[in-house]
């Protein structure tokens, strides 16, 4: 499977272990990932806000260099940012008609061009989850990740509008806690995963920014995580950078690494754990992944029986998706 | 066409309907010079009086011999136009409809383009016309037992409605006992009288009447025939219990080791046997064995029931019967399903113990229920000190079901009462609007306002029980967009109630095909029209009522089970019914007697005459589906009022003037 790869700066400059962890992975599952020539920044949130043809223009500009190869149809972002702002877009590109056609000026400038649905956006867990697929990955798995408890954090980007072609629920996904327990890890209920991880707050407001970090933290530490799981380097450089600010900031003593799930993959598959990252992180991960493999994960009980004088009322069953 | 044809052409402009957009003078105008054609006029709205007398003296005074009306849908006014010709003395199947209005004005916007469409259409009507025959139709005996699908309040009001007047009813019903919904409801709103206590004298009245053939624990299987004429064939699933044998004492369930949540009856939140009967009043009394839980079934020991079973009734070799009814009319009342409150994972059912469904609560509260009316967290014993009620979930959402499920708000109100009532706890309702639009509906809600509950108007993002505070830890959380207060709000619970809306049942769609009808683009039955005809559907002798037909509180779905039994009462005492003329009939010079066309009939109306040799329709079994025409080897069968002149001379009609509309373009170019 080929794929336009649109790598993002952050993961260039300073979140390695992202990309060197997709790429340790990459081979063995079968990707092949094409980095766009000659790409830039997709400009981040910001931009948006100071000059809309600007920031349409520098992002069109990368789907303008990636439709140049025709073989290739879709575009693989690893970050939500990078991955939403492209599919923006493109969609806005079709639906905007004043908008595309600024763009499209701007482009012209440059001799650049691109015409809006050539390329279908994609991230990398949508990729990983449909496209090599989670019977793959169990077979890849030769070292499963048995019992790690992971909590999987999706951050607010990537789920909305329509993560997974609608696939996935945009209020309480579940595609990355799918891809965990197929590498054998245990997923923990995690309500936080959707919730935003203040983005580049903490250069903004502290008090808000690292509050904004203190919930997630906190709810993956209340669920006994071992790990978080993380599938967007803004998200990762906040809850690992910053867990100790927030720790003095509040009092807290939260110890928690945040991993790139990317690198559980790689884990999993038995690679050398410097060959996906491991290590980089400011949270020491080696302590929670010394536990992988000292358990095995438990099997599913047998519901209880009700005793004669328990007065418990039963649940709903969990719900079945199609 | 042995007599001179003298087409009358009738223009309608439906108001503006139709003339907003078709020329309707010119279209009038140009048809006047089509053949035959001796009379040609528009008026604004031809199913007037007025409108039908101007055909009247046209077929009176010129002659006219031959009617077209280009107006609106034969579904609406073909038997109006039929009927004025008859009044003037002219067989009614001189009449040809064409449809200006559906077809054109309200699908084509530009003006010169719907003209020229409208005209094509007439041209085509008139030359189809000129070949209609006089046909005269057949009437035959109604048959006066009615057939009725649900044993819900709906299906129970119209059972007895029919029951009553003197006529059978068949009444088929899916679970073990009728009751529906509402049995399973602790009190009704506004007027917060007991659901079961108001409805099983009716249901007893249902089991005993001696015109109800009651069947529960039945699904229909097939309908064949039509109106007056039904032919159903209904699974009477096997109970695993003698009727006959049993006396309805319960022993069997007592003695049963097997206990199961109960989905159905207790909404998953109490317990039932594997032999059971849903609640004490069921109606009929007797139990069903559920196969897929009774251990005898699974492991093959056990038996327990027929050890104790006082009168031999437990049959564990019972199979499925089929039995087959006729009937004359059928009412639909298969009501709705509850939407399924996981599928909004945002608001925790199915992951957070104290969020309970609105069926959840009514079984908590009534004093039948599992904690025999006690209002109780998951863990059975606490008592909550503060609750919320979460209004329109999965209803007026654009992402589950656009529609207002109608009960929600007065339903809520309601669960408000009860909570303050019997906990004493402090009620939070989260609202969209409130909408209390009935009779003392409006009432209750300002006394529910006085009783103290805290109203919240905003749309609920989520229910967590990830606090933030001290004060919310071991709490549900409630975020709510405060949109009156202007501001998010998270509001600390001990219980959250999730008050979901009403949905088709989820095989309403195989079960409209079953009967027939349509489903709206929401999946609920499609009636006939929506304010002057509610529980008629497009199939004759099928109707719809209650909350199959969409979301109905119960005073609504009462009042519809009764006027589906008061339109079906009205169709019985016709004694007989018309049938449409335009069937198939054979032509016995030419029919080699192949029998191609007896097997090839969907509704087995053809016959084999064994002494001519020759094949047969039997008109009133014939629904002139045309089949067996295109069947028939020889070419011997033709079907009345579609023969192949007419639709020829129909499509010759069309392009002939869709040839002129060429010329003429070219012409100007």
């Amino acid at each position: 499977m080929k794929y336009s790869y649109y790598p993002g700066c952050s993961n260039e400059k300073f979140t390695g272990a992202y990309e060197t962890s997709i790429q340790a992975i990459a081979g063995p599952l079968g990707l092949e990932l094409v980095e766009i020539e000659d790409w830039n920044c997709c400009g981040a949130s910001e931009y948006m806000a100071l000059n809309l043809t600007a920031a349409y223009s520098l992002i069109a500009r990368n789907l303008a260099q990636a439709s140049k190869n025709q073989d290739l149809h879709q575009v693989v972002a690893p970050c939500s940012l990078c991955y939403v702002n492209l599919r923006k877009c493109d969609k806005y590109m079709g639906t905007e008609a004043a908008l595309a056609g600024r763009v499209t000026q701007a482009l012209a400038e440059d001799g650049l061009s691109y015409k809006p649905g050539t390329l279908k956006v994609r991230h990398l867990l949508d990729v990983i989850h449909d496209d090599i697929g989670l019977e793959t990955l169990k077979a890849k798995a030769l070292q499963p990740l048995h019992g790690l408890r992971v909590a999987p954090y999706y951050g607010c980007l990537i789920v909305r509008p329509e993560f997974h072609n609608g696939g996935d629920d945009t209020e309480f996904p579940t595609s990355m806690d799918e891809v965990i327990r197929a590498l054998g890890a245990e997923v923990v209920d995690f309500p936080m995963k959707a919730q935003c991880c203040g983005g580049h707050m903490t250069q903004i407001s502290e008090s808000v920014g690292y509050e904004l970090i203190r919930r997630i933290l906190k709810s993956a530490a209340d669920n006994q995580a071992d790990v978080i799981a993380a599938l967007c380097p803004m998200c990762q450089v906040n809850l690992d950078a910053f867990q100790g600010a927030v720790n003095r900031y509040f009092g807290t003593e939260t110890h928690i690494p945040v991993l790139y799930f990317t690198q559980l993959i790689g884990l999993a598959m038995g690679l050398p754990p410097r060959h996906v990252g491991i290590g980089e992180e400011l949270v020491d991960a080696r302590p929670a992944l010394s536990r992988i493999g000292s358990e095995m994960a438990a099997e599913a009980a047998e519901p209880r029986k009700p005793r004669k004088d328990d007065k418990a009322l039963p649940m709903p069953a969990p719900l079945k998706r199609a | 066409m042995t007599e001179e044809v003298r087409i009358g052409v009738y223009v309608c402009h439906c108001g503006s309907n139709i003339a907003g957009t078709v020329d309707v003078e010119e279209v009038a105008r140009w048809a006047g010079h089509l053949p035959n054609v001796v009379s040609s006029r528009d008026y604004k709205f031809m199913c007037s009086s007025l409108g039908q007398e101007m055909i009247e003296k046209d077929i009176k005074e010129m002659g006219v011999n031959r009617v077209v009306v280009a107006s609106c849908t034969p579904h609406l006014h073909e038997p109006t136009y039929r009927n004025a010709l008859a009044r003037a003395g002219l067989n009614p199947y001189f009449f040809e409809m064409a449809n200006i209005r559906e077809q054109v004005s309200w699908v084509t916007s530009d003006p010169v383009e719907a003209t020229k469409k409208a005209e094509a259409l007439v041209a085509a009507a008139v030359g189809r016309v000129a070949w209609h025959q006089a046909l005269e139709p057949l009437f035959v005996p109604i048959e006066p037992s009615v057939l009725i699908v649900g044993g819900g309040v709906t299906g129970i009001q119209s059972a007895l409605e029919i029951a009553d007047a003197g006529y059978h009813v068949y009444m088929v019903e899916r679970e073990p006992s009728i009751g529906g919904h509402m049995a399973q409801l602790d009190k009704t709103f506004p007027t917060l009288d007991c659901s079961a206590c108001i409805l099983t004298p009716k249901m007893f009245n249902v089991g005993n009447h001696k015109n109800v053939t009651l069947m529960t624990w039945s699904e229909v299987e097939k309908v064949d025939g039509y109106i007056g004429n039904f032919t159903v064939t209904i699974r009477k699933r096997a109970r695993y219990i003698d009727e006959a044998l049993c006396t309805g004492c319960g022993v069997c369930q007592e003695k049963c080791p097997k206990r199961v949540v109960d989905d159905v009856f207790e909404a998953g939140v109490g317990r039932r046997k594997a032999v059971y009967r849903p609640f004490p009043q069921a109606v009929p009394n007797y139990p069903v064995i559920d196969r897929a839980n009774c251990t005898f079934f699974l492991k093959g020991t056990c038996k327990a029931c027929e050890k104790f079973c006082p009168t031999g009734a437990i049959k564990f070799d019972q199979q499925d019967e089929i039995v087959t009814v006729k009937v004359g009319n059928i009412i639909l009342a298969t009501g709705w399903d509850l939407f399924d409150a996981r599928r909004m994972p945002q608001y925790g059912y199915g992951r957070l113990p104290n969020v309970f469904s609105s069926m959840e609560f009514e079984r908590l509260s009534n004093a039948a229920g599992p904690t025999g009316g006690k209002i109780v967290l998951r863990d059975g014993v606490s008592v909550p000190k503060s609750v919320g009620i979460i209004h329109c979930v999965g209803s007026r959402d654009k992402n589950y079901n656009n529609y207002c499920s109608a009960i929600c708000c007065m339903q809520s109100l309601k669960f408000a009462h009860l909570v303050h009532e019997k906990t004493g706890a402090q009620v939070h309702n989260f609202y969209i609007d409130i909408r209390t639009p009935a009779k003392a509906y409006d009432e209750f809600y300002q006394r529910i306002l006085e009783e103290g509950t805290i109203f919240i108007r905003g749309k609920v993002a989520e229910v967590t029980d990830t606090g933030r505070t001290p004060e919310e830890e071991g709490k549900l959380i409630v975020q709510v967009d405060d949109s009156l207060a202007g501001r998010q709000r998270r509001i600390p619970l001990d219980m959250v109630i999730l008050s979901a809306g009403l949905e088709p049942r989820h095989d309403a769609k195989e079960v409209a095909i079953k009967f027939g009808i349509s489903c709206s683009a929401d999946r609920w039955f499609m009636e006939k029209h929506p304010k002057l005809d509610p529980v008629a559907t497009m199939t004759d002798g099928v109707f719809v009522a209650g909350a199959c037909q969409g979301p109905k509180d119960i005073p609504a779905s009462v009042a519809q089970g009764s006027a589906a039994a008061a339109r079906v009462l009205s169709i019985i005492g016709q004694k007989e019914i018309e049938i449409d003329a335009a069937t198939a009939i054979v032509d016995e010079t030419s029919c080699v007697g192949c029998k191609e066309c007896i097997a090839s009939c969907p509704y087995q109306a053809i016959e084999f005459l064994e002494d001519k040799g020759k094949a047969y329709v039997r008109e009133a079994l014939c629904k002139g589906c045309g089949t067996c025409v295109g069947t028939c080897l020889s070419k011997s069968i033709a079907l009345k009022h579609f023969t192949d002149q007419q639709l020829v001379s129909e499509m010759i009609g069309a392009m002939t003037a869709m040839k002129m509309f060429e010329q003429a373009q070219t012409e100007v170019a």
